[in-house]
């Protein structure tokens, strides 16, 4: 019975598939693709542009949509990030190349090279937004405090997850589990355009009077929910509406996963011959699926709270809401949410080091059971983002146990990473360069994490740039070279084509040495009290208090001049990308002699993925298997009959 | 296309859209939860509730317990209208479904007119978060039967033009989920918030 009535769905799914091609067909027969004829199942459909490269449905495209998405915001974030750098470093100097100055603004005359720029793009209403946030051409504080809050914002919700999980997850999972396609396409395809309107609403957010979200990307209250406190308006209402809907797009997302994940694995592949990736991206599509609605249900509080007059979160005379309750709900799922950012950056990893170390990756249940320890005890840890806000001091070292106890795990997996590249035949491919830098950086980030899990020693340094040290490290250092490994890495299969090595190499090393000028002298600062979301270092008072930070001064030019290389260095990866898009070397099938599903595919991959299902004989890792010729060993390939095993 | 892959379903205990309905059901369960904790936060955090402000409000508990009756109701004759599609009893299918949806639309008039009253009697949402928080927890609630409804006429419409059989009813079986989460979510939010 059960059984007829699965068969009668996909019937029905079928024919409304069937359906739905038809229409574009009898729409557009005059568009030819000759150049994707490996279809090799028999329903054949030629597509429209608009149906094959805007609302795709085929989980590969709409994978590289959320990559380009992911890389436009990277450089709308990174973009922020350095406008307040040269803030720290130089806090009263006109900002170069943009900042205008004061006689162009009071009557028009042209004096700078930036005013001359100015006066030939942008009309005169433009000028009125300069003189609010540049007077001079120097940054506000306000400014400084709406571009700080975006950066973290945008390159949270707008290019870490949809890159690791949008982009790698639509592209990997279908291909590597060996089925044709996502359990749901038309919702991934809601899921990206969602994305796209949630960044689109986020970005008017920067011209609506009264500038963007100003109160950090954590939002919190009483800065975020009474406008009096930062100024602005209709941005933190904008902020928390993009929000929202990002939270749709990652819910669909999510529930397509895990549904293709559980339902959609090729015969013989059993969870435990998933590779690694597939199980990050599965635990962290449940990790999205029930974190993001915790903060859509704070986010919609913080809206009732600016729009009609509510007081959830702020106090008043008659007793009122809670301020700290947006911080328990905020970092119930932000620290999910943190482990979202890394889980698929180890899986990539995994599958970075494993293959270039022409080894199995070292023990890889406990990988898997790492994963789901990291992913459970990412649910109690929430507090330790709290230790000074005045909560209990008694959960205090109830958040520090648990915190710590995250690095068990954390080093299985370090060991593990250790492991599997110990003896083996490393190849010192760029992927395997940002493989390796991924660990490294992770461990530098991991261990800062333990210090700041220490409420004694968190006392001290909370708040200051020992913090923004850590996060770079493990989002920075971590995911985003796991990121830029899984672009190499996985390029010539999503595209047909090499990427440039000798520019990939070039961008990579400029990256490494950048990024560690960059963000490791920020430990420094940050024990030597330089607080963080301070716009002005050279300040020698804030209001009565006498500060620390113009002693940092050096540094901090430092720090912001090796910023500066690390942003313009990813032009190359960029120009790279699209440059090998249209001009690389073609690549065949399987050139990194990998064994997993997704190499088995045609290259480019049609319409449908494989001619055949493929069928899974073996685990994902089985490199220099003892006694065989090749070093590896496709998952497809069966098992010797047993008389013939030994040697 | 997927005609020589029917192998593939061999391994589901669940089809893909039943499977997607739990999931979502999942990201439900804790959209209510942060919404939940808000309460009880509220809640433990004032030892006079409703606050001296509005000591004379009294939530309507005899009403929305009929209510209450009504959804619970509403529950059962949604699970015996699957029963009869599976049985291949069309016409109980349709007849079962108009009275869920009746019931569930009766659910949301009771407690919009119920709302009305408190807002005479001068709760509403700016009442502090006693007023906030209740508004805003029962109404997500709201919406979401809301939800339900709009749905659920779409399967009667589907239903009435016999679409659905005792091989082919995926649409009756993942809205039925939806819907009995949505009844069953209902009296823990009832005892909660008229009681506490």
């Amino acid at each position: 019975m059960q059984e007829n009535e699965n068969i009668s769905h996909e019937n029905n799914d079928d024919d409304q598939h069937e359906h739905a091609h038809d229409d574009n067909d009898a729409e557009q027969h005059t568009h030819e693709h000759d150049d994707d004829g490996q279809h090799a199942h028999a329903h054949h459909h030629e597509e429209s542009f608009i149906s094959k490269y805007i609302f795709s449905l085929d989980h590969k495209m709409i994978g590289k949509q959320f990559l380009i998405y992911g890389l436009i915001m990277l450089f709308v974030g990174g973009g922020l990030a350095l406008l307040f750098r040269w803030k720290l470093a130089y806090p009263e100097k006109p900002l170069p190349f943009i900042g205008v100055s004061q006689q162009y603004l009071d009557d028009g005359e042209v004096v700078t090279g930036a005013d001359k720029r100015w006066e030939r793009i942008f009309d005169s209403e433009k000028e009125e937004w300069v003189e609010v946030n540049m007077p001079a051409g120097v940054m506000t504080d306000a400014f400084y405090n709406m571009l700080f809050t975006m950066h973290a914002t945008i390159m949270v919700f707008f290019v870490v997850v949809p890159i690791l999980v949008g982009a790698f997850g639509n592209f990997l999972i279908p291909l590597m589990i060996g089925t044709r396609d996502m359990a749901f396409p038309v919702l991934n395809m809601l899921s990206f355009w969602l994305a796209v309107l949630a960044a689109i609403v986020m970005a008017v957010g920067f011209f609506v009077p009264d500038g963007h979200a100003a109160s950090g990307w954590t939002g919190y209250a009483p800065l975020s929910a009474d406008p009096q406190w930062t100024g602005v308006g209709w941005g933190q209402n904008l902020w928390a509406i993009s929000l929202l809907i990002q939270g749709f797009s990652s819910l669909v997302g999510s529930i397509n996963y895990i549904t293709t994940v559980i339902n959609m694995r090729a015969p013989g592949m059993t969870f435990f011959r998933l590779p690694l990736v597939i199980w990050s991206l599965f635990i962290v599509a449940i990790l999205l699926l029930l974190a993001f609605p915790v903060l859509s249900s704070a986010l919609a509080l913080l809206i009732f709270d600016r729009l009609a007059g509510t007081t959830f979160f702020t106090t008043t005379a008659e007793g009122g809401g809670d301020p700290l309750l947006w911080q328990h709900l905020f970092w119930f799922f932000g620290h999910p949410e943190v482990y979202i950012l890394i889980l698929p950056g180890m899986g990539i990893a995994s599958e970075l080091i494993a293959v270039n170390s022409r080894k199995p990756i070292f023990g890889y249940h406990s990988m898997v059971y790492a994963m789901i320890a990291i992913a459970f005890l990412g649910w109690i840890v929430w507090g330790h983002h709290m230790f000074q806000s005045g909560m209990q001091p008694g959960m205090g070292a109830f958040f520090m146990t648990t915190t710590m106890l995250i690095a068990v795990p954390s080093a299985i997996k370090t060991f593990n990473w250790l492991g599997t590249m110990f003896k083996g035949s490393i190849r010192f491919t760029t992927p395997m360069l940002h493989g390796i830098a991924f660990v490294s950086m992770f461990v530098i980030g991991g261990l800062s994490g333990i210090y700041m899990a220490n409420t004694p020693v968190d006392i001290f340094i909370h708040d200051t740039y020992y913090i923004v040290a850590h996060i770079h490290y493990v989002v920075f250092g971590g995911s985003l070279f796991a990121i830029f490994g899984g672009i190499v890495f996985w390029f010539p299969k999503m595209y047909g084509r090499y990427m440039n090595d000798a520019l990939n190499k070039i961008h990579f090393w400029i990256t490494f040495i950048a990024f560690n000028c960059t963000f490791f002298p920020m430990h420094i600062l940050g024990v030597g009290g330089h607080r963080r979301r301070i716009s002005n270092p050279l300040a020698e008072t804030v209001g009565d208090v006498v500060t620390q930070e113009s002693l940092f001064a050096d540094m901090n030019i430092f720090i912001t001049m090796s910023a500066f290389t690390l942003g313009f260095a990813q032009l190359i990866l960029v120009f790279n990308f699209f440059w090998s898009i249209y001009k690389g070397k073609v690549a065949e099938k399987n050139p990194w002699h990998v064994t997993t599903l997704e190499w088995e595919a045609p290259t480019p991959v049609p319409h449908g993925n494989f001619e055949q299902i493929p069928t899974v004989h073996r685990g994902p890792y089985e490199y220099s298997v003892p006694g065989e010729e090749s070093d590896w060993i496709p998952q497809t390939q069966p098992e010797p009959a047993p008389a013939g095993g030994g040697d | 296309m997927i005609h020589s892959e029917l192998e593939l379903s061999e391994n589901r205990p669940l089809s893909n859209a039943k499977l997607g309905i739990l999931i979502l059901l999942g990201a439900e369960t804790m959209l209510f939860a942060g919404l939940i904790g808000t309460f009880l936060v509220f809640r433990m955090g004032n030892d006079l509730w409703p606050p001296l402000s509005h000591a004379n409000i009294q939530l309507p508990r005899v009403v929305t317990g009929i209510n209450t009756v009504l959804l619970i109701i509403s529950g059962y004759t949604m699970f015996l209208a699957q029963r009869a599609v599976q049985n291949d009893r069309v016409k109980d299918l349709r007849d079962y479904l108009i009275f869920t949806g009746a019931l569930g639309l009766l659910f949301l008039i009771i407690q919009g007119s119920e709302w009305i009253q408190l807002i005479q009697k001068g709760l509403t949402l700016q009442s502090g978060v006693y007023g906030g928080i209740f508004y805003v927890l029962i109404g997500c609630h709201a919406v979401h039967v809301l939800g339900a409804v709009i749905w659920l006429i779409i399967v009667i419409g589907k239903a009435m033009a016999g679409k659905y059989s005792s091989i082919s009813y995926t649409g009756v079986e993942t809205c039925t989920i939806y819907w009995i989460y949505v009844v069953a979510l209902w009296p823990v939010l009832y005892f909660l918030v008229y009681f506490a």
